[in-house]
């Protein structure tokens, strides 16, 4: 007996829906062997991972609050993977839109500003982060440099940018030296949704964000272009679409969603600057985008899952002692099951007998 | 010992781990796979390397799990994208993620558990030579390994049958298959040894270069070893080449800083990862229609049944 | 060794792919000193059965016998151990690779590229097949690329040599050479396996045929004994309609008009084109001949706006076209088919929707202000898949469910449905069944009776022959002034091709 794959000249509707399921259910398993093997009570570490952050109010928002950044960044990453252009640089186009929507708030510290201060913020903090982006982008156009290295080691440099700028030009003078910008004015922060909360304007930004690409991916020319580059590159050129422009336009696009999630972060979350505003948001944020199958709505109940998890970690680092990095295993793991989930859509695994000549 | 001599060598030891996991990454690349999680194999590596030395006392031990540790992170890879003919691209990034992560976890028991780094061996006589003695023959074993891995890895390739071979399934894989190659098999063994290389290059860095743990150490090492491969157009000696211009930038930066250069000391840390960008795009500048690897890069493998 | 037995008798071979049976208990007896044709349309289970024998395929049932002895193939390696040598249809080259390398390659003996040079040397001048060993393979010509294969098989000194579609990528002149090698290998009493589409030749040269059609062999015959149609019967298991087409040669308006084009390679393995003029008139198919990579591709892209040229050098129904790009020539009228079907003419991994769309979002009124009007796209698809009897099963299926000749009717019948008034198609029934290639041609003949006007690209110069009204012929990035059809002949063309000046 041999096991072969055989390519499926077509995908089976249930297979698609049930793939990622089966792709979240083996990490699981995983996970329990490694709680194991880390000498906690799997059951409870469980619990305490997947059901407690979303047992009360307060747990959900949370989730809702992590998810948001996740969210909005893995949507721009998924049409950037769609396209077959490798941004794995939004952790570096986040923490620009960070530092630019930051930027306006602390110039406009101690001053009373009008109600464009939010929007302005907003603008540009996705203007930042797309202008990062585009470095890699038209590195790649232009001469050919691999996307991949480039955009990496610009989160590298925007990392030390932002070091620089909250332990010299930006510190807070009155913050006892510590490495961080003033805390912003109430006009300079994302309005609370509810009282007693966490939760601010950002989720509905990012759920609105969920239409508009679910729209721009299923419906719209755009979203066929971006799909047709990924998938028959040469086929795309007969079409009249230019993979130049197509390829800064998914990297600007992904990169205002990251500067944009980096502004909001930074101005609704932390109000203020400081090296340790992302806890890698923008790397988690690719296994979002596949484990969201690079679908739209697949990225929100990706991230809302993967935000979870990050919850649950914390939560299981003061409750059981289980050092921070299981969670990033536990996330690393789900990528992989996605991925080899995703090649039982394109191929058939069968046994077959040897025949016996 | 003069300044001079003193930057030479440290700038070895800042290259000696670039070099070994770019001239694995290069024999990867070469039998057609990329492998994008260097940075992960790399860095278990350095964790499974120093707790192993640490819970056993025998830093040699620590170096056999390092390597170990890179290889069996790099089956993981393997699996995915021979056997399942995964995207190369996504699975090397899952690498990365997963390995970054399980160092952690490992490393977690032994954060600022200091230890003696393995020595360096004095040749007799030679090593007595002025200045060349104590640069080329007063070092450690790991900068000896590295210069044979580059020569042994250069005469594998261009001067053996199996060389051969492997460079046909890089170039061609439909075409090697059809003679009766076993594809997969080669492209399985080309991951593993990449991912030695990448475990041992991470075992000098928690072993010898600064022998402690601490998480995230190798820093982005892993991909400046992706992006040496290309520089040195999949060649072993130009990727010795390139591992020491990475490596000398390094330390020319440390002591700039130290020597009082009027610039942020962020600006002089950034400085490697600027380089690597710029060097990239010069390469790709100076080669136009010039080679661009070998041609199955990245693109998996399915023998028909 | 006894004349008399076979020296490879294969029985009940069975080979299934899921559902599809692609050899289905095919007998197949080869003896020594002997060419025999293996004939069949595509899709008819040649190259599975000729796989198994090489060993790159295991069958599911059957035996196969070598010299008398059971034979079972584990991998090409132990094959040719056997004595079996194998020239596949799409070369199984390196091209970054040495001539030298390559043949050690398929050496199993040899070491590396050293080692082989002097025996390569020797086995080059006993076959008057001249080789330079140091040379790297994409340098070569598709002609000189066969004579590498065709040279590390016989370095193996094997009993039986398989060849693919040998002639499919050659000049009339090169399969001369050929057969000639052929002729000389037979008469060492080694036998060839001879797989083609090509009838004529089949005649002249196979002493034996085996027929198959959909995966059973249908008829075993000695094709001297018979005629092209009787053999073109037998492997289609029907008559082919013949084409209804009155050659014009009629002095109507030029439609599109290249003048003087010359573009540089746009990469080291490419052709630059040289000063190529051509005229296709209302009415008129005008076929352009040539081996494959002499440019043609190039053309294509230049004619197509893939790749723009200088504004005049381009021109269709009068107006300069070079820096248009390929949408707006669309716009003014024209339509495109590719030689590749699968990712380039359609994306594989979109449906049948979306392929429609790939070349018409910006004719066919499938877009308003941005968003895909669906309704019309299916529909859109629905006349074409019953204009042109394209069989797909699921309503709208991804474009790489569909088998070679359904895929290439819909991709031939999306942009015919639009009525180009000029319609550029390359290779339009490459590796297509005969029944599909006979609607295409049709299809073709009658857009240009309708006033169109069809520029065909082919390596076929027997299709060219039949459909085109004019023949003009490519040469390393030349073409030839057109010649009506009427006028040439297939020596003639064939000189052209292997580069003889007009």
């Amino acid at each position: 007996m041999r096991l072969v794959m055989e390519k499926r000249s077509e995908t089976p509707l249930w297979l698609m829906v049930v793939s990622p399921l089966i792709a979240v259910g083996l990490p699981v398993l995983a996970a329990i062997i490694m709680f194991t093997l880390l000498g906690k009570d799997p059951a409870r570490a469980l619990y305490v991972y997947f059901i407690d952050p979303i047992s009360d109010s307060w747990g959900l928002q949370e989730v809702a609050v992590k998810a948001t950044p996740l969210v909005l960044i893995a949507l721009g990453l998924a049409v950037c993977y769609r396209a077959n252009v490798w941004n794995i640089g939004a952790e570096g186009q986040f923490l620009l839109g960070a530092m630019a929507g930051g930027w306006l708030a602390v110039i406009t510290h101690g001053s009373t500003q009008g109600p464009w201060l939010l929007p302005a913020m907003m603008m540009l903090g996705a203007l930042a982060g797309a202008c990062w982006a585009l470095i890699p982008g038209v590195l790649r156009t232009r001469f050919g440099a691999n996307e991949i290295l480039t955009s990496l080691m610009l989160v590298y440099v925007a990392e030390y940018l932002l070091d620089y700028l909250v332990r010299g030009p930006w510190r807070d003078p009155g913050g006892f030296n510590m490495p961080q910008t003033v805390i912003f004015e109430p006009e300079a922060v994302l309005p609370l949704l509810m009282e007693g909360g966490r939760l601010n304007i950002g989720t509905p930004i990012m759920l609105v964000m969920v239409v508009a690409f679910a729209i721009l991916m299923g419906r719209t020319l755009k979203g066929f272009e971006i799909r047709l580059v990924g998938e028959a590159p040469r086929a795309a050129r007969f079409a009249g679409f230019s993979e130049k422009g197509l390829v800064l336009t998914v990297f600007a696009i992904s990169g205002a969603l990251a500067g944009l999630a980096g502004m909001l972060e930074a101005a609704g979350t932390v109000k203020q600057l400081q090296p340790g505003i992302s806890p890698g948001y923008g790397f988690t944020a690719i296994i979002v985008a596949f484990l969201g199958r690079l679908n739209p709505v697949g990225c929100l109940v990706a991230g809302i899952f993967i935000a979870i998890t990050f919850i649950g970690g914390e939560n299981a680092q003061i409750m059981l002692r289980l050092p921070l990095d299981a969670t990033r295993v536990l996330q690393g793991l789900l990528l992989f099951f996605v991925l080899a989930c995703d090649s039982l859509l394109l191929y058939r695994f069968r046994f077959v007998r040897e025949a016996r000549a | 010992m003069t300044l001079l001599e003193a930057i030479i060598l440290t700038v070895i030891t800042a290259s000696t781990p670039l070099l070994i996991a770019a001239i694995g990454e290069l024999v990867v690349e070469r039998a057609g796979v990329l492998n994008l999680g260097v940075e992960g194999m790399m860095i278990i590596g350095a964790a499974a390397g120093i707790a192993a030395a640490i819970t056993t006392g025998n830093s040699w031990f620590g170096v056999l799990v390092a390597i170990l540790a890179g290889m069996a992170l790099s089956l993981v890879f393997a699996a995915l994208v021979l056997g399942l003919a995964a995207n190369q691209v996504a699975a090397g990034l899952a690498l990365a993620i997963l390995g970054l992560g399980l160092s952690g976890v490992i490393g977690a028991p032994f954060v600022g558990v200091q230890r003696e780094g393995i020595g360096k061996i004095e040749i007799p006589v030679l090593s007595d030579i002025p200045f060349i003695g104590e640069i080329l023959f007063h070092q450690d074993l790991f900068v000896y390994a590295s210069v044979a891995l580059t020569a042994g890895v250069w005469w594998f390739l261009t001067r053996t049958r199996a060389g051969l071979v492997l460079r046909a399934c890089g170039e061609n894989h439909a075409a090697a298959h059809a003679l009766g190659y076993r594809v997969l098999r080669i492209r399985l063994l080309a991951i593993l040894f990449g991912g030695g290389c990448a475990g041992l290059a991470g075992a000098y860095l928690s072993l010898v270069y600064t022998p402690f743990w601490t998480s995230g150490m190798t820093s982005g090492r892993g991909w400046i070893a992706l992006a040496i491969v290309v520089f040195a157009s999949w060649l072993p000696w130009r990727a010795a080449v390139g591992a020491y211009l990475f490596g000398g930038l390094t330390i020319l930066q440390l002591h700039a800083q130290s020597a009082g250069v009027p610039l942020p000391s962020q600006v002089m840390a950034a400085l490697p990862y600027l380089l690597t960008i710029i060097v990239l795009v010069v390469i790709m500048r100076a080669r136009r229609g010039g080679a661009a690897g070998p041609a199955c890069l990245g693109t998996p493998f399915v023998p028909d049944r | 060794m006894d004349a008399t037995q076979p020296l490879l008798l294969a029985e009940g071979i069975t080979k299934r792919f899921g559902a599809l049976a692609a050899n289905d208990h095919v007998d197949l007896r080869v003896m020594p000193g002997e060419i025999h044709a293996l004939l069949g349309e595509n899709g008819a289970g040649k190259s599975t059965l000729v796989k198994i024998i090489y060993g790159l395929l295991r069958a599911d049932a059957g035996r196969l016998l070598w010299q008398g002895r059971a034979f079972a193939a584990e991998s090409p390696r132990a094959a040719r151990r056997a004595g079996i040598g194998m020239v596949f249809q799409h070369f199984s080259l390196f091209d970054a690779l040495t001539v030298a390398e390559n043949v050690a390659l398929s050496l199993d003996d040899a070491g590396t590229a050293k080692d082989v040079a002097g025996r390569l040397g020797d086995v080059s001048r006993a076959y008057g097949l001249p080789l330079e060993p140091a040379r790297e393979v994409w340098r070569l010509s598709v002609g000189e690329r066969q004579r590498v294969e065709i040279v590390r098989c016989l370095m193996q000194d094997p009993r039986l040599l398989i060849l693919d579609e040998p002639t499919s990528v050659l000049t009339p002149q090169e399969c001369e050479g050929l057969f000639e090698t052929l002729a000389r290998i037979r008469a060492e009493g080694r036998a060839v396996l001879y797989i083609s589409h090509k009838l004529e030749e089949v005649r002249r040269i196979c002493e034996a045929a085996t027929i198959l059609r959909g995966g059973r062999v249908v008829e075993r015959c000695d094709p001297r004994q018979e005629t092209a149609g009787s053999l073109a019967r037998m492997m289609v298991g029907g008559d082919v309609p013949a084409l209804r087409h009155d050659h014009m040669l009629a002095e109507t308006p030029v439609r599109l008009a290249v003048s003087a084009l010359s573009l540089p390679a746009s990469d080291a393995h490419g052709i630059a084109l040289r000063d190529v003029s051509l005229a296709v008139r209302q009415g008129e198919i005008l076929g352009i001949a040539g081996v494959a990579g002499n440019g043609q591709d190039e053309l294509f892209a230049a004619i197509s706006g893939e790749v723009l040229s200088p504004s005049v050098a381009v021109a269709i129904d009068g107006v300069a076209m070079g820096q248009a790009d390929i949408n707006e020539r669309r716009r003014k009228g024209a339509a495109f088919v590719p030689e590749e079907r699968l990712g380039h003419a359609a994306a594989p991994r979109l449906r049948l929707t979306e392929n429609a769309l790939l070349s018409g979002h910006a004719t066919n009124g499938f877009v308003a202000q941005g968003m895909v009007d669906r309704g019309r796209l299916r529909s859109f698809v629905d006349g074409v898949v019953r204009a042109f009897d394209v069989r797909k099963g699921p309503a709208d299926p991804e474009a790489r469910a569909l088998s070679g000749g359904n895929l290439q009717k819909f991709v031939v019948g999306r942009e015919i449905a639009r009525k180009p008034g000029l319609l550029v198609v390359a290779q339009p029934t490459w590796g297509v069944d005969a029944g599909a290639a006979a609607i295409i041609r049709q299809a073709l003949a009658d857009l240009a009776e309708q006033g169109s006007a069809v520029l065909v690209i082919s390596q076929d110069l027997d299709e060219l022959l039949e459909i085109a009204d004019r023949i003009a012929v490519m040469f390393v990035g030349r073409l030839s002034p057109a010649v009506p059809v009427t006028e040439a002949s297939r020596e003639s063309l064939g000189l052209l091709m292997g580069g003889a000046e007009s």
